[in-house]
């Protein structure tokens, strides 16, 4: 029997709301099966199971809030005997982390051990009884909550979504854009720990993009539309060779010494209509096709932007990049993510006059910038990161 | 097919990428991505979503020609008989 604990979704998360159990005790589970929804100050994270099993029980109600690393379910595996009549044996193991993709353990985020004093003295909301049927209506408590106070009607809201806060109109009627300023504060909370313990130090070059764009343009000429490449899968490629080669830019640091990742996930700075913005990976960067990778990118921006990622996706990056796509401006100087080590920043391209061969010809430009973690590296080898990343970019069909 | 069909067609896919944004008070001559605040994904989205559902190639080559929210729609209407 393995204890299922409330994961950390990054390091400015310190507790979790359970909003779905997505499995019935006595229910078979699959590694990568998702079984619970979580609702963070970043929207509603699916909650993926580590190991193959039965779910034994529940142990957390829906709409309770509990800190990072306090149990929430718990596990059969299924060497074990299936009786559920057996007395419970308590648990001495904390849940495996899975081996080949550790969580990030997060210095100031509550340990997960027994010294976090009684989960929760907040009474947990009660829960109507249609949130235990299925094709139940999934309302966040807080929504809940204000929909009680102010007589607002649930059920006119339907049930294709998860309602939360902003979707219940406040006593005078207007809708509240509450989450804004949750998403503001876990900005903050990750920005200000990164400018008070990260020394960044910063590069820049300038990249001239136009055999990128017209590998882009010729792949895309006979492609309908569902099938077309955008000029970031070969961005996000790049980026993600050059840090699986130079190592020092990709993966953590923590208690005081950085630890390389076993493979590129490459967190995506994706701003989202509602405010503020998310920066979940997309894993292991470097491999498939890029069709495959673009598909990929694709569902991961889709499924942001409709407030649904999992939960592995928001603790999984070990390098970010952020980039202006086609409507920004020049050049963008990012702010590192802890407790990674750096983050690349792509400006928008525009058309330049450029030296060749020593005639001028215009050309497509844009402006890559790395701001890295001097407690890790040097300009010296971050000048050859950021060359590398240019490099691929200029050898568009190597990619 | 009538302006009005393609009009609303068009206002459809737009409602679902930028719900916030209120189709009567933007520039329908001016850039469609300034205007619905749409990046390169969300544009994907769009002629993906148009081509399906009129059986349109959309090529990249013609993305010129479906600047503002008025040349898209006079596309549209040329293309689909």
């Amino acid at each position: 029997m393995t204890e299922f604990v409330m994961p950390s979704l990054g390091a400015d998360m310190e507790d979790g709301t359970l909003v779905e159990q997505l499995v019935a005790p006595g229910d078979p589970i699959h590694r990568g099966d998702i079984i619970a929804a979580v609702e963070t100050q970043k929207g509603a994270i699916e909650i993926e199971v580590f190991e193959d099993g039965f779910l034994d029980k529940w142990l957390v109600p829906l709409g309770k809030k509990v800190p990072v690393g306090t149990p929430i379910a718990m596990i059969r595996t299924s060497n074990e005997p299936d009786d559920p009549d057996m007395p419970q044996p308590a648990d001495p193991t904390p849940a495996a982390p899975p081996p080949e993709a550790p969580q990030p353990v997060d210095p100031v985020a509550p340990p997960a051990t027994p010294e976090e004093p009684s989960p929760t003295p907040e009474q947990p909301p009660e829960i109507p009884p249609e949130l235990s049927q299925p094709d139940r209506q999934r309302v966040s408590p807080a929504a809940r909550r204000r929909a009680a106070e102010t007589g607002f009607d649930l059920t006119s809201l339907g049930t294709g979504k998860i309602i939360s806060l902003d979707d219940i109109p406040d006593a005078t009627g207007a809708v509240q854009p509450e989450p804004v300023s949750a998403m503001r504060q876990a900005i903050s909370a990750a920005m200000t720990r990164s400018k008070r313990e990260i020394p960044h130090y910063y590069l820049s070059d300038t990249i001239d993009l136009t055999r990128a764009e017209d590998f882009i343009s010729a792949h895309n000429a006979d492609q309908p539309p569902d099938a077309r490449l955008a000029l970031g899968v070969l961005y996000i490629r790049a980026v993600a060779l050059a840090a699986q080669k130079y190592t020092d830019f990709n993966g953590y640091f923590e208690d005081g010494k950085f630890t390389p990742g076993d493979a590129v996930h490459l967190g995506m700075a994706i701003n989202l209509r509602s405010g503020g913005l998310v920066a979940p990976a997309l894993h292991d960067a470097t491999e498939g096709e890029l069709p495959a990778l673009m598909a990929r990118l694709k569902d991961l921006v889709t499924r942001v932007r409709q407030g649904r990622f999992r939960a592995r996706e928001l603790s999984d990056p070990t390098i970010t990049l952020t980039s202006l796509g086609d409507r920004g401006v020049a050049g963008i100087t990012g702010v590192i993510f802890p407790p990674q080590v750096a983050i690349v920043g792509i400006g928008t391209p525009t058309l330049q006059p450029a030296v060749i061969a020593g005639g001028v010809q215009p050309r497509r430009m844009a402006q890559i910038t790395l701001a890295a973690d001097h407690r890790v590296s040097d300009g010296h080898n971050g000048a050859r990161f950021l060359r590398a990343i240019i490099k691929h970019l200029q050898n568009p069909e190597q990619l | 097919m009538t302006d009005d069909t393609i009009q609303t067609l068009l206002e459809k896919h737009l409602r679902r990428i930028a719900p916030e944004v209120p189709l009567d008070d933007i520039d329908r001559s001016a850039d469609l991505r300034e205007e619905f605040d749409i990046d390169s994904m969300d544009f994907m989205t769009l002629i993906t979503g148009l081509g399906k559902e009129l059986s349109l190639p959309m090529p990249e080559a013609d993305y010129d020609q479906m600047r503002s929210f008025d040349d898209l729609a006079g596309y549209l209407r040329s293309h689909s008989q």
